[in-house]
C-alpha cells in the first residue's frame, strides 16, 4: 500500500495537471475573442461575429472545467497539504485571496453576460464584458504565478518561531523568478490556445467547411504563433538563466550535468543514471550548455555533485526539459512553415491541415512538460528551502487518499475524453450548419 | 492598521457573510437542479435558463468561504478539511458533474441530453446533501458516533429540503404559466419538508450538544434573541399562505417567496452562528484563537475594502441585465 505522501502527492499532480490544461487555454483565447469581437465591431463583417460565436461555445466549456477543476484545488491545501499553510500561509492566504477577490468573481460574473447577454445589453457593454473577462483570467494567472515563483525563490519575509512572516509585499509578489514565469506562461498560453484554433479550424476545412470564418480564424492562429513562438524563446532562455541563478540545481537536473564542469556539453539525449550518477547513451554537442548558459564555451556550470541529497530526481526533469523545447521547436517550425504556404499560395494543402489538426493540443504537452521541469526540480522542497513537501502532507490515511485518487482519476479521465470528444463534435455541428441570417443580430444590437 | 481582535471579527464577519451569500445564490441554483425534471425538456431547458448566467458566480462564493478560511484561519481550516475529507470529496465530485453537465447538456449530442440533464440533477443532490452532512458533523464537533452521523445524515436531508424551497422559489420568480405553478406546488411541499426539518433540528441540536443548550438556555440572554427563531418558524407559515394566494392568482408578487425564503435562510444562518460564536472549530478553537498573522490580514484588508463593494455592484449589474421572466436560453 503506498503512503499517505506519495498518494497526496500524485493526487495534486493529477488535480493540478488536469486543471492547468483549461486555463491554459482560457487566458489567452479571452484574448482571441476581445480580437474577434472588437473586429466585429469595428468592421461590421459577419466572418467575425461568426469566429466569435463558434470560439466563445469553446471558451465556455473550457471555462467550466478550469472552474471545477479549480474548486477542488482551493480544499486541497486544506485536506492534503495542511503543513504548507500552517507555515506559509501568511504569505500565501493573500496571495490566494487577491486572485479570488480580484479575479474569480469578475470573471464569473461578466462571463454571464458575455455567453448569454449579447441582445439584452448594448454591444460596447458586450464587447466590454468580454475584456473583462480576459483581463480576469490574467489578474488570475498573475496571482497564482506570483504564489508559485514565490515558492520556487522565496523573498521578502522572516522566520519567526518556524513561522513564515511577510515583511515586504512588494518583494514578495515580484520575487526574483516571477516576471519570468509569468511571461513565460502568459506565452505558452498564446500559442496552445493558438495552435487549438488552427487545429480545429484545419479541422473544418478538412470536413469541407466552405464557410470563411474557418479560414480568418486559421489565418489569424497562426499568425499569432509566428509572432509568440521566437519571443517565447527569448523570454524561455532568460527564465533558464534566472533559474540558474537562483536554482542552480534544477538546472543541473535539467542539463543532466552531474558534476561541476567548465565547458558543459549539450546532451541532446542520454538516459540519466541515478546510481552510478552518471548519463548513459548521451549524445553531446560539446561546450554547447556554458555557451547557452554563460554566453561562455568555458563557462563554469554547477553540477549536480554539489546538491547531493537536496537535488531534485534527475530523469523527470531531464526528459520534460527534452520534450517541452522538442515540442517547443515543432510548433515552431510548423507554424513558420504553415503560414507561409497561406501567404503564398491562400490555403493551405491536404497534409499541412492534416499536421495542424494532430496538433491541436501541442500547446498542452509542451506546457505541461514545462510544470514538470519546474515543479518536480523544485524538490524536495515545497517551497524552496523553506519547507519540504514531506513536511506539509496531511495526517489523514492513506486509505481515505486512495478512494479521494482513484475518484479524481476516473472522474478527470472521462471528462478529458468528453472535453475532447465535444470540441471536435462542436466542430462537426457548425460545419452543418447553414449560413446564418446575420441581419437579425445586426438589427438587435443597432436597435 | 488592525489588531488581531478587531481583524478577527472582520475576517469572522466576511466569511460568515460569504457563506450565507453563497448559501442563499448557490442554494437557488443548486436547489434548480434538484428539481431539474428528467423527462420534460421544454421544463429543464427553461429552468437551466434561469440559472445559467448565474450558477458560476453563485459557486465563487464557496470559493471565497473557503479561501477567507484558509487565509484567516488556517489552523481551523486543516483541523476542519481534514476531518471531513471523504464527505468533501464526494461533495467536489458532485459539483464537477453538475458544472460540466450544464455545458454537455447544450453542446453534446441530443440523445445524450437527457443524460446529462440526470447527472446534472444527480451532482445538485450530491452536492446539496454533502453539505448538509458536513454541517451536521461540524454541529456535532466532528464525533463520528452513530448518534452523530444519523444527526448528519438528517442534517443532510434539511439542507437538500431548504435548496429546493430556495430553488423552487427562485422559479415561481422566474417562469411563467404551467410550470410556474409547478414550481409554485414544489415550493410549498418543499417549505413544509424543511419546516420539519428545521424544527426537529432545532429541538435535537440542543438536546445533543451540551454548548448549544447553554448558549440558548442557561446564559444570560436577551428576551430579543429568541425573536429570530420565533420569526423564522413565523416565515414558514406566511411562506405556505402566500404560495396559496399565487395558486389562485400567480400574476402578482411572485417575487415574494423567494424574499421569504431568503429571510428563512438567514434566520436560520443567524442561530447557527450565535450557536457557535466565538468558536469555530465547535469546542476546540476560537476565531481569536486561530486568526492568521496581522501583517497578511491588513495587507489584504485594502483589498477587501475596495474588491468587495466592486463585486456586490456587478453581481447586481448582473442580475439587472437578465431581470424578468425567463428568456430561452440562446448563447449568443
Amino acid at each position: 500500500m503506498l503512503d499517505t505522501l506519495l498518494l497526496s502527492r500524485i493526487q495534486f499532480a493529477t488535480n493540478i495537471s488536469f486543471h492547468i490544461l483549461f486555463p491554459t487555454i482560457t487566458i489567452a483565447l479571452g484574448w482571441f475573442l476581445v480580437f474577434f469581437k472588437v473586429r466585429y465591431d469595428i468592421t461590421n463583417h459577419p466572418v467575425w461575429l461568426r469566429a466569435y460565436r463558434f470560439w466563445v461555445k469553446i471558451f465556455a466549456l473550457t471555462f467550466a472545467l478550469g472552474v471545477v477543476s479549480g474548486i477542488t484545488m482551493s480544499f486541497q491545501f486544506g485536506t492534503n497539504w495542511p503543513g504548507f499553510m500552517e507555515k506559509v500561509g501568511n504569505i500565501a492566504g493573500p496571495l490566494l485571496g487577491y486572485e479570488v477577490l480580484t479575479a474569480f468573481f469578475m470573471e464569473a460574473t461578466f462571463l454571464g453576460v458575455m455567453l448569454f447577454g449579447m441582445n439584452r445589453v448594448s454591444p460596447r457593454v458586450h464587447t466590454l464584458s468580454t475584456v473583462i473577462v480576459a483581463v480576469g483570467t490574467t489578474i488570475s494567472a498573475f496571482w497564482i504565478l506570483s504564489l508559485n515563483s514565490w515558492m520556487q525563490t522565496p523573498t521578502g519575509f522572516e522566520l519567526r518561531d518556524g513561522i513564515v512572516y511577510p515583511t515586504d509585499w512588494f518583494a514578495v509578489i515580484f520575487n526574483p523568478s516571477f516576471p519570468y514565469r509569468f511571461s513565460h506562461m502568459l506565452l505558452a498560453s498564446g500559442l496552445t490556445a493558438a495552435f487549438l484554433i488552427a487545429g480545429v479550424s484545419s479541422y473544418r476545412l478538412l470536413k469541407k467547411d466552405n464557410k470563411h470564418a474557418p479560414n480568418m480564424t486559421l489565418k489569424v492562429a497562426l499568425t499569432v504563433a509566428c509572432l509568440l513562438a521566437p519571443l517565447q524563446i527569448f523570454v524561455g532562455d532568460l527564465h533558464g538563466l534566472n533559474t540558474l541563478e537562483h536554482q542552480p540545481q534544477k538546472v543541473a537536473a535539467m542539463e543532466g550535468a552531474w558534476e561541476t564542469q567548465k565547458g558543459l556539453p549539450l546532451v541532446l539525449f542520454a538516459i540519466p543514471n541515478e546510481t552510478t550518477r552518471t548519463n548513459d547513451f548521451a549524445i553531446e554537442i560539446p561546450k554547447a550548455a556554458s555557451l547557452i548558459l554563460t554566453h561562455d564555451l568555458e563557462g563554469e556550470i554547477k553540477g549536480l555533485n554539489e546538491f547531493e541529497g537536496v537535488h531534485p530526481p534527475v530523469k523527470p526533469v531531464f526528459f520534460g526539459f527534452r520534450i517541452m523545447v522538442g515540442m517547443g521547436m515543432l510548433m515552431i517550425a510548423v507554424a513558420f512553415i504553415t503560414r507561409f504556404s497561406l501567404w503564398r499560395n491562400h490555403k493551405l494543402s491536404h497534409w499541412q491541415l492534416r499536421i495542424l489538426v494532430a496538433m491541436s493540443f501541442s500547446g498542452w504537452i509542451a506546457t505541461l512538460a514545462g510544470w514538470y521541469v519546474t515543479e518536480i526540480g523544485r524538490q524536495p522542497y515545497l517551497v524552496s528551502g523553506v519547507l519540504t513537501v514531506k513536511e506539509a502532507v496531511t495526517t489523514v490515511a492513506s486509505t481515505n487518499v486512495a478512494i479521494s485518487l482513484t475518484a479524481y482519476l476516473s472522474v478527470y479521465i472521462v471528462l478529458l475524453v468528453l472535453y475532447i470528444r465535444t470540441l471536435f463534435y462542436t466542430a462537426d455541428k457548425a460545419v452543418q450548419v447553414e449560413e446564418y441570417d446575420y441581419s437579425i443580430v445586426k438589427e438587435v444590437h443597432h436597435a | 492598521m488592525l489588531n488581531p481582535e478587531m481583524l478577527s471579527y472582520v475576517y469572522g464577519g466576511l466569511m460568515a457573510l460569504a457563506i450565507l451569500v453563497y448559501a442563499i445564490l448557490d442554494g437557488y441554483d443548486l436547489g434548480v437542479g434538484i428539481l431539474l425534471p428528467t423527462n420534460n425538456d421544454t421544463d429543464a431547458d427553461t429552468m437551466i435558463a434561469s440559472i445559467g448566467p448565474f450558477w458560476d458566480a453563485n459557486e465563487t462564493w464557496l470559493v471565497l468561504a473557503v479561501g477567507l478560511a484558509l487565509i484567516a484561519f488556517p489552523t481551523a481550516h486543516s483541523v476542519i478539511l481534514q476531518a471531513l475529507y471523504l464527505p468533501i470529496t464526494i461533495m467536489l465530485i458532485g459539483l464537477i458533474i453538475r458544472g460540466v453537465a450544464f455545458d454537455f447538456r447544450a453542446k453534446a449530442k441530443i440523445k445524450r441530453k437527457k443524460r446529462w440533464d440526470t447527472m446534472f440533477k444527480l451532482g445538485s443532490i450530491l452536492a446539496a446533501f454533502m453539505q448538509g452532512y458536513m454541517l451536521g458533523l461540524y454541529v456535532m464537533s466532528f464525533d463520528t458516533s452513530i448518534l452523530s452521523i444519523l444527526f448528519a445524515l438528517l442534517s443532510g436531508a434539511g439542507v437538500v429540503g431548504a435548496y429546493t424551497l430556495i430553488g423552487a422559489a427562485w422559479l415561481v420568480l422566474k417562469t411563467e404559466g404551467e410550470l410556474q405553478f409547478k414550481a409554485i406546488h414544489w415550493c410549498q411541499f418543499a417549505g413544509r419538508i424543511t419546516f420539519i426539518g428545521v424544527i426537529a433540528v432545532s429541538i435535537v441540536n440542543p438536546l445533543i450538544n451540551s454548548d448549544v443548550y447553554k448558549a440558548w438556555f442557561e446564559s444570560q440572554m436577551p428576551l430579543i434573541l429568541l425573536a429570530p427563531p420565533v420569526l423564522c418558524l413565523a416565515l414558514f407559515i406566511v411562506q405556505d399562505r402566500v404560495l396559496n394566494k399565487l395558486k389562485r392568482n400567480n400574476e402578482k408578487r411572485g417575487w415574494l417567496p423567494f424574499l421569504i425564503s431568503a429571510v428563512i435562510f438567514i434566520l436560520c444562518f443567524f442561530g447557527l452562528t450565535y450557536s457557535f460564536y466565538p468558536y469555530i472549530v465547535p469546542g476546540q478553537l476560537t476565531i481569536f484563537e486561530a486568526v492568521a498573522a496581522p501583517e497578511s490580514l491588513n495587507f489584504l484588508l485594502y483589498g477587501v475594502i475596495v474588491v468587495v463593494p466592486t463585486i456586490i455592484l456587478y453581481t447586481l449589474f448582473s442580475y439587472r441585465v437578465f431581470w424578468g421572466k425567463v428568456q430561452p436560453l440562446s448563447y449568443y
